[in-house]
């Protein structure tokens, strides 16, 4: 068994087992499997990638190839425990739609996402003067996936103005996880429990 | 159980029904035409039911007995293969209304003792799925492993799951469609009229004299056979070529490579196939609306479904495009069904479910284990 991501790994943690997830994003499927071997979870997934829908219908998961933008409107009500949306609401086109629609097809939705307010981001604008290229946002500005950049700080304003509870967050920096303080300042990547 | 003449090549089995069909119709007696690959284990677990396309067979990985060409299948289905004869219990019949020793249009009506010709009653996906759920009976199955189709076949499979949910536990939904199109009747009704245009054809009337509409039939194929192909696979394949000369004839012989390529596709389908069989299957096509039987709601087809679905479609298949897959998965999805779907890359447009593609082999092939290990 593969080592998950640490973003993954702390979803993981966090998941009651026998539950019903839907991985938004879900790549080649290593959350869903664990998920699935480890907790009995009965996981759906919606990836956009065909290589990697074909990687994880090959490992006998249920992935459907599809867009976040345009595919989720077809799932019913609360038909899910879980929505998970990890390292993909910054490539969505509205991302607070997203959101919506996360918390409308799950009782509760895992978000995580690269921090752009991270200091190593702050400093590659500040004093290179250029557009960060990181290790977690590795591309160039013209050719990105990553459209809609946002901060710990500016997705805390978002769950404050949709009226949204907050039931968890967690900080990594470095692929460890780091305390909530100046989190805005020194993680990496965040990984917020929400519900509405 | 080899001993067992149910079980085999080549077989052929008259079952007395009465087969009730959508029409209001009853059909009796059945016949069907069908193969088995493989050894059905003892408790009847690991059978896997193809089903094939308008102009298929049951000939899926044996040699065909009128063309003497492989299988139509034999990529996907054999020892080994995704579809593993080693692990599981193979079958593939012709449908009915077919003419591979199905009943047809072209089998023998006891009522009158000559061919049914267009007494035959018109046929739906549903009734050709009823019949070979008598054919599982026959065979003492109860419960497929999974249900695999593309194509025409892909609508079986997925009528497979809504009339019979309880005896499916997989399907796969290859480069198909939930119901037919006005585009798709529209081909179909190009083809029919080309057949019923055949002074030949005579009302259906052709059998005595075994002088079908052969002219017919092939022009059918022609216009059908462009549906299968892309308009980047015909360029790359033949592009504005001429055939064995060097000029333009001004005439109208096959000048190009294309023309002569169809014509040769028209010709060699004639010896294999009924034409009436062709009108039948086409109208049974048409008709196809899954949603329409279930309320007009798709996802109501798939209501509380425990099978797990697979679907697979093609960038260039503009016959059944995977806006068509979608809609299924949608479906799916709505009704919280297990459901994967992908679409693939391949240049060679609706056929590409029957060529070699190695993506599709790696998802039948994972998805087929992965219902077997639970």
């Amino acid at each position: 068994m593969n080592k998950l991501r640490p973003d993954l790994q702390i979803i993981a943690d966090n998941i009651n087992p026998n539950a019903r997830v839907l991985d938004i994003g879900c790549g080649d499927g290593a959350l869903m499997a664990a998920l699935r071997d480890q907790k009995k979870v009965d996981a759906r997934g919606l990836e956009i990638e065909p290589a990697n829908v074909a990687s994880a219908v090959s490992k006998g998961l249920s992935v459907v190839q599809g867009d976040a933008d345009t595919d989720l409107s077809a799932y019913p009500d609360g038909s899910f425990d879980y929505a998970i949306l990890s390292q993909t609401l910054q490539t969505t086109h509205r991302p607070d739609v997203i959101i919506d629609e996360l918390l409308r097809i799950g009782k509760q939705a895992f978000v995580s996402f690269p921090n752009f307010a991270h200091w190593r981001v702050r400093m590659s604008l500040l004093i290179g003067g250029r557009m960060p290229v990181t290790r977690l946002l590795p591309q160039t500005w013209y050719n990105t996936p990553n459209i809609h950049h946002v901060t710990i700080d500016d997705f805390r304003a978002l769950v404050r103005d949709g009226k949204l509870e907050q039931e968890g967050e967690w900080f990594l920096s470095g692929d460890k996880q780091t305390g909530r303080a100046m989190a805005n300042l020194l993680a990496e990547h965040a990984v917020f429990l929400l519900r509405r | 159980m080899n001993e067992d003449d149910r079980f085999g090549l080549n077989r052929h089995v008259r079952l007395m029904g009465p087969l009730p069909l959508d029409s209001g119709a009853a059909l009796t007696p059945v016949e069907l035409g069908y193969e088995t690959y493989g050894t059905l284990n003892a408790n009847a677990s690991n059978a896997v039911l193809i089903c094939h396309a308008l102009t298929g067979d049951q000939y899926v990985a044996s040699t065909h007995p009128a063309t003497g060409k492989d299988g139509w299948w034999t990529r996907m289905v054999g020892p080994g293969k995704p579809i593993d004869t080693d692990r599981h219990f193979v079958i593939c019949a012709n449908v009915i209304g077919s003419c591979m020793g199905s009943s047809g249009p072209a089998t023998i009506n006891p009522a009158t003792e000559k061919p049914w010709g267009m007494d035959f009653p018109v046929l739906t996906i549903a009734d050709m799925v009823r019949a070979q759920a008598l054919l599982l009976d026959h065979l003492g199955i109860e419960c497929l492993h999974a249900v695999i189709g593309g194509s025409m076949g892909g609508m079986q499979a997925i009528s497979w799951t809504a009339l019979y949910p309880e005896r499916v536990k997989s399907a796969v939904i290859i480069a198909s469609a939930a119901r037919h199109s006005a585009q798709n009747i529209a081909f179909h009704e190009v083809g029919r009229q080309a057949i019923m245009a055949d002074p030949r054809w005579r009302g259906g009337a052709y059998y005595a004299d075994d002088d079908p509409p052969s002219s017919g039939l092939a022009v059918a194929r022609m216009a059908a056979h462009i549906t299968y192909l892309s308009e980047a696979g015909l360029t790359e394949k033949f592009g504005r070529r001429l055939q064995d000369r060097d000029s333009k004839t001004f005439g109208f012989d096959a000048d190009f490579q294309v023309e002569s390529y169809l014509r040769h596709q028209g010709i060699s389908f004639v010896d294999r196939f009924d034409a009436n069989s062709y009108l039948y299957i086409t109208r049974a096509m048409d008709y196809f609306d899954l949603a329409e039987t279930h309320g007009g709601t798709l996802a109501h087809a798939f209501k509380g479904s425990k099978t797990r679905f697979c679907l697979i479609s093609f960038d260039t298949d503009w016959l059944y495009p995977t806006s068509e897959s979608r809609t299924i998965v949608h479906a799916l999805n709505a009704a919280g069904a297990a459901a994967s779907f992908v679409e693939l890359s391949s240049a060679f447009g609706h056929d590409s479910f029957l060529l070699e593609n190695p993506e599709m082999n790696r998802i039948v092939d994972g998805f087929l284990k992965a219902g077997e290990s639970t």
